[in-house]
């Protein structure tokens, strides 16, 4: 794919737009005096971190914004020379659908739940008078079979839940250039998905880009998924455009700081071995040593069929020691989460033992438990799930000595909790605000805060900064580390990113299907990894576009010695 | 674009009220609706202590007086009925008596519903199952039916009416306190508050109700309408309040047999429920849209940016 | 599907059953059953004749077998009033509350749909504020009241319509007007909320995204979608119709299961009173069931 001819006249247009969502007495600025255009065969990311009004821009593209609340302030959107922006009813239908076509995060929201997927791509040919009955069909099962759906002729007769999360994006794909549109706008096409499928995804979209010559705009937050397809990059921050530029210069020589800021922010970004944030105390006593974990699920078919197990965890050992960070890496379905809620005791294994402080977790009985539970404490994915929304902060961290009413008299409470909410880095004059009124990351280092009111020997991080913005993933880690410095803790650090925990943990463990398929110190499982789904894992994670074009297929170690 | 403006709308908490009296204000049936209400809550509150002895006193000359006369005093002003008592003092005793059934009863069925809920929910034990079954049994039936049959084996009596009414609301306030501590218990903070060592009775007291209780209070406040028209019904079946005590939908039924003479007897109390019950409706038609983020905006006044 | 019909008539069994002990205890518990099952009037030896015969001597456990080795043989008892089986007089009447119940469910779903869906595709328009304060006023009116005042009105004032009883058409009108009413109330509320939130679902904007027009938009995506809870209510409030039967009939004059209940009750004829709970509670575990088929045909993920 060559970046556009200069000759030719860009596709579309978007000069100068501006949009509001009114709200009670003044207006909130969704996108303000936005500019871009893309030609033939090109490919636009539009980069942005949540609320940014990155997918403001490209649905005023589509007329999606309801009006009111929407309001479009300014701005001319322009396709193939005309002018497109005010276009409704028949007219737009000549535009949607046909010459532009978009997709969507969330494949399953956005495909009618009572249609079949057949139904739902045939109706685009029938509305658009190209192709009915047995014709339009035959053509949808070609598309499917085209966007990679095995069986194409049976499964389009299934329904969008009978599919997984990959394949209905496929689905939406193949709905989207149904009738060879110039222009596929995909909005964060790939963010619910794992990394293998994402790859998948991404190079779905290239290949088809390369047959039909499309000009394809792609939303993301992920500077990855963005370096890996762009010609061109334009990075939005708070509804405006802070740079735009061709794709290896923004990302090698990001000049406006905040894009800075999220490249270096990138854990992949340096891949140095200096600059880690593992631990520097050599191995110390074991805390917990688990053997033979193990988590079976029983469910029956029918009301008499016959009992069919399914092992979420099997027969996983591992052990982890005083002041030291155990990876625990795997895509979804891989049981990793099992393993961190079973070692809570949130749910019960089905056999093997784990020892912390010379005991079995599993056969602790309730006192025993409550006494384990003061030592081993967890942070959760969703910092927002994981607090009650109607308690304060002050009631937040200081319920650990509500339960456990020997770790701190009542009248110390207050004062301790300004103490914890300066150690991890917040306003202590906040303790009287409430969950919704922080932002993700202060929210996730209330949930450290919390976690640490009792002064715990281990702590489980279960995707503690997945869910966080990329710039604040990396304060987060940050804060970890030098609390485990500080502090002496333990960390299980669960996550689906392998280069997440590269500076951060001391020893991964990679898990695929309730199995531990690799084990060992982080500089080795990176430098060489043994099991192929390690491989694939790092492999999985894309490459630049600009060098993605002399090394096509590089290797999971020819990759690392990429920098970004 | 909902999800775009939950990200870039965050409303401070001060100035709350101001933001509920302008989305009130914005829609005029509300603010009727609010105002009604608020005059009955005053007038079931003042008017008895006031007016209360004219509602039983008999008045000869004031027999089947017809409405909008001035002639006599302003208390015969929606006319009398056969036995010459005022109807606006019968109406304001009523509404003490009506709006009385009906809170009691929707505080019953809200507390039994909510802690059965909070059992049924949580607990997977017997009790559980079994809590759930006689829900069934009771929602599976009409209620009315449900309550004239109980009334007819207990005898009609206010307190059994209450108990009735709370019987046959209650199902409503189980199943959904059961289906919120379902969705609940799964939420991360209870996992949190669990991995934490909380007891069970810990998470359900502290964690649990307090979310489920908004819930609750949206529903008593819908439910108090029906609760409303399942109590006249039942009165105007005559299984319901018995004299000399009334409700307004005994007075309908009374009035019933003078339609062709004397309308008014029968028309007032009813036009009050009908009354009574749009407004609570129409406030709890509005609570909805103002809860819900994605259609609250219309009910703002919209500025757009000039240009 | 059978599996799942055979569990849910099971289960309809036991509730039933559980409605029908509620009642059995509730009649024994609350003092001499003989005064509930005869007449006010009847003399001292006739009730304790119908205290013996019926065996009311017996422990109370024992009753109650009794009691359900006649349900099983299917014997209902007797009408006092009428001296024939009460089953037989409860299923004469419910043919004709299942007309009128008919007619208006019908009528409340198919106007309900129309207007509420109409309502949501321009919320806050003229049409969308008239038909929600409708609505509402059909939802919070109290039926028996409707009903006088269009006695009043139609019957009393200008003499329009008969005032009771059945046989032409213009008995049927107010009637059904009346028990409609409420339902259509509630549904079009339910009706216009759905449409609504329907119209806002993701799967509509890639449907604009498509270029569909507007009315497949409108009918194809968001309406059939809508349905489905739709369906959940109208179910409900076809069980509930009883509720409005009861006053419609008594007020009407309309010989159907509801006004038998209320005159039984007043009669006192307790094994008319039972035989009506079978029939209807059988009816309504019927229409459940029902509903849950039609609700498996239009909502692919459900599979039972």
């Amino acid at each position: 794919m060559s970046p556009t001819s200069k000759s030719t006249s860009p596709l579309l247009t978007v000069e100068n737009l501006t949009v509001d969502f009114l709200s009670d007495e003044s207006p909130v600025r969704a996108v303000n005096a936005v500019s871009f255009d893309v030609s033939r065969g090109e490919t636009l990311v539009i980069l942005g971190e949540s609320g940014s009004g990155k997918s403001v821009s490209t649905s005023a593209v589509m007329d999606l914004i309801d009006q009111p609340p929407g309001d479009i302030v300014s701005g001319r959107i322009s396709f193939d020379g005309a002018p497109i922006g005010n276009l409704r009813g028949e007219p737009r239908r000549l535009i949607n659908g046909q010459k532009i076509a978009m997709i969507f995060q969330d494949p399953l929201a956005y495909l009618n739940p009572v249609y079949t997927v057949g139904r739902q791509i045939v109706e685009i040919f029938a509305c658009h008078g190209v192709a009915s009955g047995k014709e339009a069909r035959e053509r949808s099962i070609e598309l499917l079979r085209r966007v990679g759906i095995p069986e194409p002729d049976t499964r389009i007769d299934q329904y969008p839940h009978q599919f997984s999360g990959g394949q209905r994006q496929r689905v939406m794909i193949a709905m989207a250039i149904a009738l060879k549109p110039d222009l596929l706008i995909a909005d964060e096409p790939t963010t619910a998905l794992d990394v293998s499928v994402q790859a998948q995804i991404l190079d779905l979209l290239r290949d088809l880009q390369n047959e039909t010559g499309m000009a394809l705009i792609l939303i993301t937050h992920d500077l990855e998924v963005a370096a890996s397809m762009a010609d061109r990059v334009i990075v939005m921050n708070r509804g405006e455009i802070v740079e735009a530029g061709v794709a290896r210069d923004v990302f090698t020589s990001p000049r406006h700081a905040y894009t800075k800021k999220l490249i270096s922010a990138l854990p992949h970004g340096d891949t140095a071995e200096g600059g880690n944030r593992r631990s520097t105390i050599p191995s110390g006593e074991t805390v917990l040593k688990v053997e033979n974990l193990t988590k079976e699920y029983l469910f029956s078919q029918g009301l008499f069929g016959k009992k069919q197990s399914f092992r979420a965890v099997n027969d996983v050992n591992f052990e982890i020691r005083k002041g030291e960070t155990l990876g625990i890496v795997g895509e979804s379905g891989s049981g990793k989460s099992s393993v961190a809620r079973m070692l809570l005791r949130l749910t019960e294994p089905t056999a093997g033992r784990a020892i912390f402080a010379g005991e079995d977790i599993f056969s602790m009985n309730q006192a025993r438990l409550l006494a384990f539970r003061r030592k081993v404490q967890m942070v959760f994915q969703d910092p927002y799930g994981s607090m009650n929304p109607r308690m304060s902060v002050h009631a937040i961290i200081s319920e650990p000595w509500a339960i456990h009413g020997d770790i701190l008299p009542q009248a110390r409470w207050k004062d301790r909790v300004v103490e914890l909410l300066e150690l991890v880095g917040l306003n202590p004059e906040h303790v009287d605000r409430y969950p919704h009124q922080f932002s993700g990351g202060q929210r996730q280092r209330i949930a450290i805060a919390r976690a640490l009111a009792s002064e715990p020997d281990l702590i489980i991080c279960d995707e503690a900064v997945s869910a966080l913005d990329v710039s604040i993933q990396a304060q987060i880690i940050d804060l970890l580390a030098d609390l485990r410095t500080r502090l002496g803790l333990s960390y299980i650090f669960i996550t689906h990113d392998l280069p997440i925990v590269r500076h951060f943990a001391d020893r991964i463990v990679v898990m695929k299907q309730g199995e531990i398929v690799e084990d060992g110190s982080t500089s080795a499982i990176f430098a060489n990894p043994v099991h192929p789904y390690t491989q694939s894992l790092l492999e999985a994670t894309p490459v630049p576009k600009w060098m993605a074009v002399r090394a096509p297929r590089p290797t999971g170690r020819a990759r690392d010695a990429l920098t970004l | 674009m909902t999800a775009l403006i939950s990200d870039i709308t965050v409303s401070p908490r001060t100035g709350k009220l101001r933001t509920i009296w302008n989305c009130l204000k914005r829609d005029k049936l509300a603010l009727a609706a609010v105002i009604f209400l608020l005059l009955l809550v005053i007038a079931t509150l003042a008017g008895p202590p006031l007016i209360g002895d004219l509602a039983t006193k008999l008045g000869l000359r004031q027999r089947n007086l017809a409405p909008f006369s001035f002639q006599h005093d302003w208390i015969y002003f929606l006319g009398a009925d056969t036995l010459g008592r005022p109807i606006i003092a019968r109406l304001v005793v009523g509404a003490q008596n009506t709006l009385g059934i009906a809170f009691a009863a929707v505080l019953c069925s809200m507390l039994t519903g909510g802690i059965l809920g909070l059992i049924a929910g949580y607990s997977e034990r017997w009790y559980s199952q079994i809590i759930q079954r006689l829900a069934d049994v009771v929602m599976s039936f009409p209620s009315l039916l449900l309550a004239l049959i109980v009334l007819y084996t207990l005898g009609p009596s206010i307190t059994n009416l209450v108990i009735v009414l709370a019987f046959t609301r209650m199902p409503i306030y189980l199943r959904t306190t059961r289906a919120e501590v379902l969705e609940l218990r799964e939420r991360m903070f209870v996992s949190a508050a669990i991995s934490m060592g909380a007891s069970p009775l810990r998470i359900v007291v502290r964690h649990i109700a307090p979310l489920v209780l908004p819930t609750l209070l949206t529903i008593a406040a819908l439910d108090f309408a029906t609760v409303i028209l399942a109590e006249s019904s039942l009165s105007f079946l005559g299984l319901g309040i018995q004299p000399p005590d009334f409700t307004w939908g005994a007075m309908v039924a009374n009035g019933r047999g003078y339609l062709a003479n004397a309308w008014w007897i029968s028309f007032w109390p009813g036009l009050v429920i009908l009354l009574t019950t749009l407004s609570l409706n129409l406030l709890s038609s509005w609570a909805r849209t103002f809860a819900d983020p994605q259609q609250r905006w219309r009910l703002q006044s919209l500025r757009k940016t000039p240009r | 599907m059978l599996s799942y019909i055979g569990r849910r008539a099971s289960h309809s069994i036991i509730s039933v059953l559980g409605l029908l002990a509620l009642v059995f205890f509730l009649t024994r518990l609350t003092g001499d059953p003989s005064s509930l099952f005869l007449p006010l009037d009847s003399t001292l030896e006739a009730r304790q004749a119908f205290a013996r015969l019926h065996g009311f001597d017996q422990p109370i456990h024992w009753q109650f077998l009794n009691y359900l080795r006649d349900l099983v043989s299917l014997d209902f008892g007797q009408s006092v009033r009428q001296n024939r089986s009460a089953m037989e007089i409860a299923l004469e009447a419910f043919p004709q509350t299942l007309k009128l119940a008919f007619v208006a469910m019908a009528l409340a779903i198919a106007l309900a749909i129309v207007a509420g869906s109409i309502a949501a595709t321009r919320p806050g328009g003229f049409f969308d504020r008239i038909v929600s304060l409708v609505s509402l006023t059909g939802a919070s009116a109290p039926d028996f009241w409707i009903a006088i005042v269009g006695i009043l009105v139609f019957a009393v004032s200008f003499d329009l319509l008969p005032t009771s009883g059945t046989g032409s058409l213009a008995h049927w009108i107010m009637p059904v007007f009346v028990l409609a009413l409420r339902p259509f109330g509630l549904l079009v509320q339910v009706v216009r909320g759905t449409m609504l939130s329907a119209l806002s679902a993701p799967y509509i904007k890639t449907a604009r995204a498509k270029g569909l027009r507007r009315k497949e938009i409108i009918f194809g995506h968001a309406l059939r979608n809508s349905l489905l809870p739709v369906i959940t209510v109208a179910g409900d409030l076809t069980a509930g119709l009883v509720n409005g039967a009861v006053i419609v009939e008594t007020v009407f004059g309309w010989p159907g299961i509801g006004k038998l209940m209320i005159d039984a009750i007043i009669l006192r004829d307790f094994a008319v009173v039972q035989s009506t709970i079978l029939v209807t509670a059988t009816a309504i575990f019927v229409l459940n069931i029902c509903i849950d088929l039609l609700y498996a045909v239009l909502d692919p993920r459900i599979r039972y």
